[in-house]
């Protein structure tokens, strides 16, 4: 028995707490995702007003564009978020430590739904100058519910689609391909739910269907990921 | 170890493979309305919910493997997954003939069922690139079975979400309560045709794992005889290549 061992393992909570604090640090003094994304998400935008050729967008059409620029730039941050437990030996300190593992899922996720929302602050407002008709102040209340039950399960699947692909031989390749078919409950979810809140003529009611799928969509994903995100540490 | 019994199950598959066509092409009667090219409907539909069931199978082969460790499960969800995709391209082939024949168009985007089933297509199409970019087979095998329970899950989740975006489908729905309305003599048929697809699954299913397992001992074999440092690596592969 060494005495140099603490008497019992930290709570997991504080664990979870460390390391998203360790990875909200790392990007603030590194800004290595927020900034891509943001970049990449008004870059969209320009593009779909080109591609698209409209200067304005509203109802279905406003609502696609919205959340396949935010799936997009969420597959940047997936791509980035286990880079350094890669590069630096993040996973073998974590892995030494006695601590739960899915701790790590956990604190993943929470980063990365904190990026996206990071995202969305700015990427939405830049959407309603650039490119949206309609104003989105009018349901905010509705589109937040929505975001935050799609930013949910693109955290929750990407963070485990980030740990599968980060020690293949190309992640980079890998975490799209297998992203975007996964999210697609997501986007059709959040869109569907969405275009009814971006109308020109004034927002209509929220579907609570939609609602309904992304909730069934996150829960059951979540409750997936807790149980295998283990074995992707396992070396 | 997997090839036993291999010879009855193939005369039993292609016996039942068939009777069954014998059954559509003599027996059913032809669709009031879409006349003979209906009768793709009984190759289709089976070849459609049996790769779903293979996706499906191949998720719990992984939860297999990581409960236990059996490198064998791995071969199993493996090959269940390899083979439900060809019988996937074979069901959107059939499927794009089909309502090309009967709706005009190759491809309908606003049904629910076409969409869904493209998309479990396009997610498992990673499988290979997937088992391919790890090297480490140990890692390799661990990570395909995450994938695969992903995968497996993600299945009926998709065909619920892609559903609920379409109120209004024209693509008929073979297994709700009313059995797709079909007369008794179209029903039996169609049952038929499942089993025997089911049936040609299985079959296939114990010849590749018999194939892979076999050139899996053989390289063990050939390994022991010229021993570990003249006998070169095998090439990296997707398919697993230890047990």
């Amino acid at each position: 028995m060494s005495a140099h061992a603490p008497p019992h393992p930290p709570r997991s909570s504080a664990v979870v707490a460390a390391l998203i604090r360790k990875d909200l640090r790392l990007e603030l003094r590194s800004g290595e995702a927020v900034p891509a994304m943001l970049l990449f998400s008004v870059s969209t935008f320009v593009l779909f007003h080109f591609g698209l050729d409209r200067e304005a967008l509203e109802g279905d059409l406003a609502s696609g564009v919205l959340w396949v620029t935010l799936l997009f730039a969420s597959v940047l941050a997936m791509n980035r978020l286990f880079v350094a437990e890669r590069d630096e030996g993040g996973f073998d300190g974590f892995l030494l430590a006695p601590v739960d593992r899915t701790t790590l899922f956990v604190a993943k996720a929470v980063v990365l739904l904190c990026f996206l929302v990071a995202v969305e602050l700015v990427a939405i407002p830049a959407y309603a100058v650039l490119l949206l008709g309609p104003s989105p102040w009018q349901a905010m209340p509705e589109l937040l519910v929505v975001l935050a039950l799609a930013d949910l399960g693109i955290a929750v699947v990407g963070t485990l689609v980030g740990a599968l692909g980060i020690r293949t031989g190309a992640p980079d390749l890998i975490v799209p391909i297998i992203t975007l078919p996964l999210m697609l409950p997501i986007v059709i979810g959040a869109a569907q739910a969405t275009a009814p809140l971006l109308l020109e003529g004034g927002a209509e009611a929220l579907s609570g269907r939609w609602l309904a799928s992304l909730g069934l969509y996150d829960m059951v994903f979540a409750l997936i990921a807790l149980a295998v995100f283990d074995f992707l540490l396992e070396d | 170890m997997f090839g036993r019994g291999l010879t009855s199950l193939s005369i039993a598959a292609a016996a039942l493979v068939t009777s069954a066509f014998a059954l559509v092409f003599f027996y059913a009667p032809n669709d009031a309305d879409q006349g003979f090219v209906q009768k793709i409907f009984y190759l289709h539909v089976p070849l459609a919910l049996v790769a779903l069931a293979g996706f499906v199978a191949g998720g719990l082969y992984g939860v297999q493997f990581l409960r236990s460790g059996d490198r064998s499960y791995d071969l199993r969800s493996y090959v269940a997954i390899h083979i439900s995709i060809i019988f996937g391209v074979g069901a959107l082939l059939t499927g794009a003939i089909w309502a090309k024949a009967s709706w005009g168009h190759w491809w309908v985007w606003d049904e629910p069922t076409l969409v869904a089933f493209l998309v479990v297509f396009l997610l498992y199409a990673c499988y290979w690139p997937l088992r391919f970019s790890i090297e480490d087979p140990e890692r390799q095998a661990r990570y395909a079975a995450v994938f695969a329970i992903l995968g497996g899950a993600f299945v009926p989740l998709c065909f619920l979400s892609v559903r609920f975006a379409q109120a209004a489908f024209t693509h008929p729905r073979v297994l709700d309560a009313s059995g797709g309305s079909m007369p008794g003599a179209m029903r039996l048929t169609f049952l038929l045709s499942l089993g025997a697809i089911a049936l040609l699954y299985m079959t296939l299913f114990k010849y590749e794992l018999a194939a892979k397992h076999a050139s899996i001992q053989l390289r063990r074999l050939k390994r022991r005889l010229a021993g570990d440092e003249t006998f070169a690596a095998p090439a990296r592969s997707a398919a697993p290549q230890h047990l």
